[in-house]
């Protein structure tokens, strides 16, 4: 679990400064990005082992930002964030090569969970 | 006026069932009317015409027949004068007045012409001077009477019938006779009227028909079929024209009515009568009025018959369609109440999300923060304060993630599904609470019931909506009965019936409606609602019916499979 280092893109600032924190508590480094274009930018200049996207962001959205990242990284697990009830942009997320995707509001152990079979996977990938 | 005409007609305002029974009856009136006005007008003016046509068709033979005849008769007469004429040229008042010269004279008249009964010679005083024939005359003076005065006037006479020697009918004829001298003497002869029925008789009258001569004061002067014997008074009314043929109708004394052609006789004061009961000249027109009038009954019949069954169909068309047309609306209103409150729901749900997302991670933060800090004063206050704000915020998830799945933007799997197997499912869910309150479960499960193709886990959300509804309506000890049949078409049908409080009549028509709730605070108002959605998805439908006191029963059906599979997959 060391150095574990986790890409967080949301608009929400105070959601994902938040988030971040709490991860660090957890032993997990991550970084954030309040948009999907310097998510981009940030995955081009550095290494991450998995990244936390929201789906519903302004400017470049969601999908569009994991299309882009599945092009540089196509190996790198994305778990997408949603706000909506839907599960139908999680599914389209998937399909474009999404790990998995949560619904906000989101209990922490079960992002965990995910991050863990996300890194498990991508080991024995 | 044409238009506002129609729409008084056809376009009514009321009371539904008035509605349609005054637009029937109109319809049936006008179409009626239509079809049958040139129907009645065409037979009417056929009857007249065709009367009219025949009647002249009648009457032409029978005015030939009455001229013809009347000639043969005028022949006769002018004959018997001009012998007699001849006579009084040829002999001298002193021959005539010979006894023995009148008698030879008479003898070779009967041997030559026929009807001739006897003669005699009148002087110009009016005294039969010589006479030759049956009766004892002789010395008679005429000269009062209408015959002497009228042959004085005329020349010659006719007399009318009068009944005579044998008592047989019989007529006078006289001619006057004026010598070079301006001696003036009459010639009377008496002839029989055997003639005049031989003449009738062979007119060849039709059956029924009756011909004979009257008098112009109306006594009989042949014997008539139908009206008396000669010298009897004619029952008949005489024909207004006497001086030429004619004919008129009249009802005689049997009461029938009968067509007369007169035809009056120029020579002598006598008319020629031909009588034809309409019956008779008129048959071929009964038997045609009468066919007329079958086809006429016959084709109203018919025709009435045909415009109410098609009428009725008619008004049961529309009728229908607009039923359709109303619930279609109704239906229509509804979901689009329905969409837009889905709609509404999505927004305040997402843009509530978020907020919710970032309490959600800083009390996580705290608590993370406070677990990881040595024991201080205030501790496990600070872990309950946190942990209750992230259980509230559980809370509010809950009923955003309910709005939104209320907008049917929860996937559906579609596979088959065993409706029993869900029951005793959704039921084990609720175990503790059937035991805690001790009700009475009662399943009446079809043992043969088809697996339909639909979503397990929606399934579940409506019986655990529905069961939970129902256990909300009774009382502790309450009953609660589950049912499962195969519906129509490959579905099935579940009905699940409480005895508990029932739904009043008011509430019943906005029961599936989002938001609308009795629970006050208990209940979001969604869970029919969702129930409700999510049956429609499903393809299915769902019923409610409820006696306040008695109870309510709940009836959904579910299709063999989904309508539209792309749409739910969508």
């Amino acid at each position: 679990m060391d150095n574990i280092n986790i890409l967080l893109i949301d608009d929400e600032s105070e959601f994902v400064e938040t988030l971040a924190e709490r991860l660090e508590l957890r032993g997990y480094v991550s970084k954030t990005a309040g948009d999907g274009e310097s998510g981009i930018g940030m995955l081009a200049n550095e290494s991450f082992d998995v990244a936390i996207l929201d789906l519903m962001m302004p400017g470049l959205n969601g999908l569009e930002t994991l299309k882009q990242i599945k092009a540089i990284d196509k190996t790198l697990p994305v778990i997408l964030l949603t706000g909506h009830g839907s599960t139908r942009d999680g599914m389209e997320g998937m399909r474009i090569g999404a790990f998995d995707f949560l619904m906000k509001p989101l209990d922490i152990d079960e992002l965990i969970g995910k991050i863990k079979l996300a890194l498990n996977k991508q080991s024995k990938g | 006026m044409y238009k506002k005409i129609i729409n008084n007609l056809f376009l009514l305002e009321g009371e539904p069932q008035n509605r349609y029974k005054a637009l029937k009856r109109n319809i049936i009136i006008i179409m009626v009317l239509i079809t049958t006005l040139p129907l009645a007008t065409m037979i009417i003016i056929n009857y007249f015409q065709y009367r009219s046509h025949l009647r002249s068709q009648i009457i032409a033979p029978l005015y030939a027949m009455a001229e013809k005849t009347k000639h043969s008769f005028e022949l006769f007469l002018d004959q018997r004068l001009a012998i007699i004429r001849f006579v009084s040229t040829t002999y001298n008042f002193e021959d005539l007045s010979n006894e023995k010269d009148i008698e030879k004279i008479l003898l070779s008249l009967k041997k030559e012409w026929s009807g001739f009964v006897d003669i005699g010679l009148i002087n110009k005083d009016g005294e039969l001077v010589s006479y030759a024939g049956p009766y004892s005359l002789l010395g008679k003076n005429y000269s009062e009477q209408i015959s002497f005065q009228e042959t004085q006037i005329k020349g010659k006479y006719i007399s009318n019938v009068f009944l005579g020697h044998r008592k047989s009918p019989h007529i006078v004829i006289a001619v006057q006779h004026i010598t070079d001298k301006g001696q003036t003497w009459i010639l009377r002869a008496t002839i029989d009227t055997d003639f005049f029925d031989n003449l009738i008789s062979s007119m060849g009258l039709p059956r029924q028909t009756d011909a004979f001569l009257i008098s112009k004061d109306g006594f009989l002067q042949t014997d008539s079929l139908y009206y008396g014997n000669t010298l009897e008074k004619c029952p008949l009314p005489l024909p207004k024209i006497q001086f030429r043929s004619t004919s008129f109708e009249e009802t005689d004394d049997k009461n029938r009515d009968i067509i007369l052609v007169s035809s009056p006789f120029s020579i002598a004061d006598y008319i020629l009568v031909i009588a034809q009961p309409q019956s008779v000249a008129l048959k071929s027109w009964y038997a045609f009025r009468t066919d007329m009038m079958i086809i006429f009954l016959v084709s109203l019949v018919i025709i009435v018959f045909s415009i109410i069954k098609m009428t009725d169909v008619l008004i049961k068309r529309i009728k229908t369609s607009d039923e359709h047309r109303e619930k279609v609306l109704v239906e229509l209103q509804h979901a689009q109440k329905l969409s837009s409150i889905g709609r509404l729901a999505t927004g305040v749900a997402h843009e509530i999300n978020n907020p919710l997302a970032i309490i959600n991670q800083k009390a996580g933060l705290m608590n993370d923060l406070v677990e990881r800090t040595k024991d201080f004063d205030k501790k496990p206050k600070f872990v309950d304060l946190t942990n209750a704000i992230l259980n509230s915020v559980e809370r509010c998830k809950k009923i955003t993630h309910r709005l939104l799945c209320f907008s049917k933007r929860i996937d559906v799997k579609i596979e088959p599904v065993n409706m029993n197997h869900i029951i005793h499912e959704a039921l084990e869910f609720l175990e503790k609470e059937i035991l805690y309150r001790k009700m009475d479960i009662n399943l009446n499960l079809s043992e043969s019931l088809v697996s339909v193709k639909s979503d397990h886990g929606q399934i579940q959300q409506i019986l655990l909506n529905l069961l939970t509804n129902a256990f909300a309506a009774i009382e502790d000890l309450g009953r609660v009965e589950i049912e499962t049949e195969n519906g129509k078409d490959g579905g099935i049908k579940v009905k699940i019936t409480d005895n508990g409080c029932g739904i009043p009549k008011d509430v019943i028509k906005n029961i599936f409606d989002p938001f609308f709730s009795t629970k006050k605070e208990n209940g979001t108002g969604l869970g029919l609602s969702i129930t409700y959605g999510i049956i429609k998805k499903l393809g299915g439908k769902i019923s409610v019916d409820s006696n306040p006191g008695e109870g309510s029963v709940f009836t959904f059906e579910l299709p063999e499979k989904p309508n539209d599979m792309e749409t739910i997959n969508g």
